[in-house]
């Protein structure tokens, strides 16, 4: 089974992220049974009957805005947020609003390429899954790269996950 | 200066561990290239033509002598002995080798040194005025706020992938030393009328090859403000810039793009969100930091000391040296250096092991342990007695770092270009030298007087050539090296881009090219005036003429 970090551990996880093709467009609408991720024009397209299902979850590209969720994220119980290159940094943005300004408290999970060296960042913006690639890592690299959500323990700025900067949290001798 | 406390001391110390783990997964094939890629960049390691190049943080140009030590330290043991002072404030090593990098950061760290934001598309290195703090025109020294930012930018977890590098600079006087209008952002302290402190922000300027000027798009932000007003921006250009093109991807783009008044609207509607928040900066964060940069304890001397005075009517080589690179100290019997790494045998920029350890000696033993370098490329110690001036010249003189021509034609800005850098369209070190080869009579510089040439081995800019007055570009023809030359470019308060006078030249061409510019100044400029106004009087037409000849401006005219 797939794998996923959670809140700093590894789970089996068996979500699945539904993608569109060229048969599949955001009208139809046929869902595989158990916990889903479909994309934002599915759920934008099909509100209604996907609100409150069991296990469903939106994902989102870098391109898409979470500011089309609002209003809607009550009746989504997860969010996946894709990397489409671990060098394009818009979905930090996209977890930090989702966290601070649309105060969303469901998972918020990182999808697609994503690495072990960007965990530390992913999680300061309120990432609270973590998904690499099946494949990506074997499973003792995975656990080992647990290790990276720790690469530094006293940040200096305010984030998600410390709200606080360094200099409210201590006392910082001159 | 700053110095470290246990928190700063272990995100360096983290960083060092975060990396050797990172090279040693890439060296054990875990990490891909490209994976590594923006890793190695991170900490300063570029791939270059021969080796790899790194580059060191000196946040806003400030060295202790300890770290000037190890910088002489790392350039013996790990590089060829010599070491690069960039147009960024920055030092760079030219020939380390990949695996022994997670070393020279562990010594770096041992001194408050490190290779973060020197790279990649995060919040770079924030730079400023080398003269900080001891300038007679500072209205506020930059350098608490540069160090309050440089904390801030730190491993910013939102914007370590922005759409391109993002570059802040900050300034604190009349006069701007720290390019300010050519930056993603330049931030301009200043007080208001009831006399808090706050910032002027232009956004969007920047080099490359879309040269642009920054515009300002809050004429003061009080500084509690600062942090949140820097992330409204940061957080709009991360969502909004240009991810498709890699030369679109810059915030100048986005800005012109949107233009300067829809940018701000929605920069304001974004900090609406952060300002008044928990990065909203404290009086005592400032407090404490400020702490670090305060005045030394100078001595109380005359304005003008007498034996300063004296030795320079006897030695006309000393007088020729303090009448260029000694400069005016705010407190009365002092004086600011610059040390010069223009000594046209070398290329611009470089030190030698032995020099950077001489330069620490000296910053000992005559300026409180401090230099500072220079986006000019230069090296500077700030506070300096006039009585201790001649002393230090004999000592800087006999061994090449008093080349008396700051802020002359042969002070030149210069990339290292084709003989290094794998961007390189043609190189630009050997122009620098065939240039200050052919003038070399003080005289006729002094007679030339404050003019800046800048050159950059290809479009990126990195050697400012859009804002030297005289600017030489780089340029590929059919695999052939050949120079652009532009004129009319500034830095400073009134800052402008050059304009390209016409067809470019073959390397031989190029002292030739500059000697007949030289001459059209002399010929037209009109009593007191410096090479750039007399060239925005003129406009390019007279120096057209001048390098091209008749025919070439008859040809034109027919064009048009
Ligand atoms: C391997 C060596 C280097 C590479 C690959 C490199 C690459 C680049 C690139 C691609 C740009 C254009 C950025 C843009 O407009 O988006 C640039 C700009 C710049 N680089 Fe470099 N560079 C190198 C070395 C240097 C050095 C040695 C210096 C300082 C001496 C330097 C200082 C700058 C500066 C000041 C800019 C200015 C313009 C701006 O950001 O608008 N670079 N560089
Ligand atoms: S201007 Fe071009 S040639 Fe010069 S260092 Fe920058 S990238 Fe290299």
């Amino acid at each position: 089974m797939p794998k996923l970090i959670k809140n700093g551990r590894v789970i089996d996880d068996a979500a699945e992220i539904l993608v569109l093709d060229e048969v599949q467009g955001p009208e139809a609408l046929s869902l595989p049974d158990g916990p889903v991720f479909v994309p934002l024009a599915v759920w934008q397209a099909h509100k209604g009957a996907l609100s409150g299902r069991a296990g469903l979850g939106v994902w989102l590209d870098s391109s898409e805005s979470v500011d089309d969720l609002e209003g809607d994220l009550d009746s989504i119980g997860a969010i996946a947020l894709n990397f489409p290159k671990f060098t394009d940094g818009r979905a930090y943005s996209s977890a930090a609003l989702l966290r601070s300004r649309y105060a969303y408290t469901g998972e918020i999970r990182a999808i697609g390429d994503v690495l072990r060296d960007q965990f530390f960042f992913m999680q300061r913006c309120g990432f609270d899954a973590i998904q690499p690639k099946a494949g990506k890592y074997s499973d003792a690299q995975l656990e080992e790269a647990l290790a990276s959500l720790k690469d530094f323990s006293t940040p200096y700025q305010a984030a998600i996950d410390q709200p606080e900067p360094l200099f409210r949290r201590t006392q910082r001798a001159a | 200066m700053y110095r470290y406390d246990p928190y700063d001391q272990k995100i360096v110390d983290e960083r060092v561990a975060q990396f050797r783990d990172q090279t040693r997964r890439y060296l054990a094939g875990e990490l891909t290239d490209d994976e590594f890629r923006p890793l190695r960049l991170q900490n300063g390691l570029y791939i270059q033509r021969h080796a790899p190049m790194l580059r060191i943080a000196v946040p806003y140009g400030l060295l202790s002598s300890t770290q000037v030590r190890k910088l002489a330290h790392i350039a013996r043991s790990y590089d060829k002995g010599y070491a690069h002072i960039t147009t960024r404030q920055n030092v760079q090593f030219n020939w380390p080798e990949l695996k022994m990098v997670p070393e020279i950061l562990g010594e770096l760290a041992q001194v408050q040194m490190h290779a973060i934001q020197t790279s990649g598309a995060c919040i770079r290195n924030i730079t400023s005025d080398p003269f900080a703090g001891v300038a007679g025109d500072e209205y506020i020294d930059p350098r608490p706020w540069c160090e309050v930012l440089r904390q801030w930018s730190t491993f910013h977890p939102e914007f370590a992938f922005l759409p391109r590098k993002f570059k802040i600079a900050v300034n604190g006087a009349e006069q701007d030393r720290a390019v300010i209008q050519c930056h993603d952002i330049g931030l301009e302290l200043k007080r208001n009328a009831a006399g808090e402190i706050g910032f002027r922000v232009l956004v969007g300027g920047g080099m490359g090859r879309t040269p642009i000027i920054g515009e300002e798009i809050n004429a003061f932000v009080p500084w509690q403000h600062i942090i949140t007003y820097n992330e409204a921006i940061l957080r709009v250009y991360n969502r909004y810039g240009r991810r498709d093109n890699l030369y679109k991807a810059r915030i100048k783009i986005l800005v012109k793009a949107l233009g300067v008044a829809e940018f701000k609207r929605q920069v304001e509607e974004e900090w609406a969100f952060g300002k008044d928040g928990a990065n909203t900066l404290t009086e005592a964060e400032v407090a404490r930091v400020a702490a670090h940069f305060t005045t030394p304890v100078y001595e109380t001397l005359a304005g003008e000391d007498a034996g300063y005075a004296s030795q320079r009517a006897a030695n006309t080589a000393f007088a020729a040296w303090a009448r260029r690179n000694v400069l005016a100290h705010k407190v009365p019997g002092y004086a600011i250096v610059v040390l010069s790494l223009k000594n046209p045998a070398t290329a611009p920029g470089d030190i030698t092991a032995e020099q950077l350890d001489l330069v620490a000696e000296w910053a000992d033993a005559y300026s409180f342990g401090e230099v500072r370098a220079t986006h000019e490329q230069n090296l500077v110690l700030a506070d300096v007695k006039q009585a201790d001036l001649f002393a230090l010249w004999e000592k800087a003189r006999a061994t090449g770092l008093a080349t008396p021509t700051f802020g002359l034609l042969t002070d030149i800005i210069c990339c290292p270009g084709g003989d290094f850098c794998a961007l390189a369209n043609a190189k630009s070190i050997p122009i620098a030298n065939a240039i200050q080869a052919r003038f070399d009579d003080l005289d006729y510089l002094y007679d030339i007087g404050d003019i800046e040439l800048n050159i950059s081995g290809c479009m990126n800019s990195c050697g400012h050539h859009h804002v030297g007055h005289i600017g030489i570009l780089g340029v590929d023809k059919n695999g052939e090296e050949w120079y652009q030359v532009s004129l009319g470019g500034s830095q400073g308060n009134d800052t402008s881009i050059g304009k390209v006078i016409g067809r470019s030249f073959a390397a031989a061409e190029m002292p030739d090219v500059i000697s007949k510019i030289i001459d059209v100044y002399r010929a037209q400029r009109q009593d007191g005036e410096r090479f750039i106004d007399t060239v925005r009087r003129t406009g390019l037409d007279p120096f057209k003429l001048g390098v091209y000849g008749e025919a070439a401006i008859i040809e034109r005219k027919q064009h048009a």
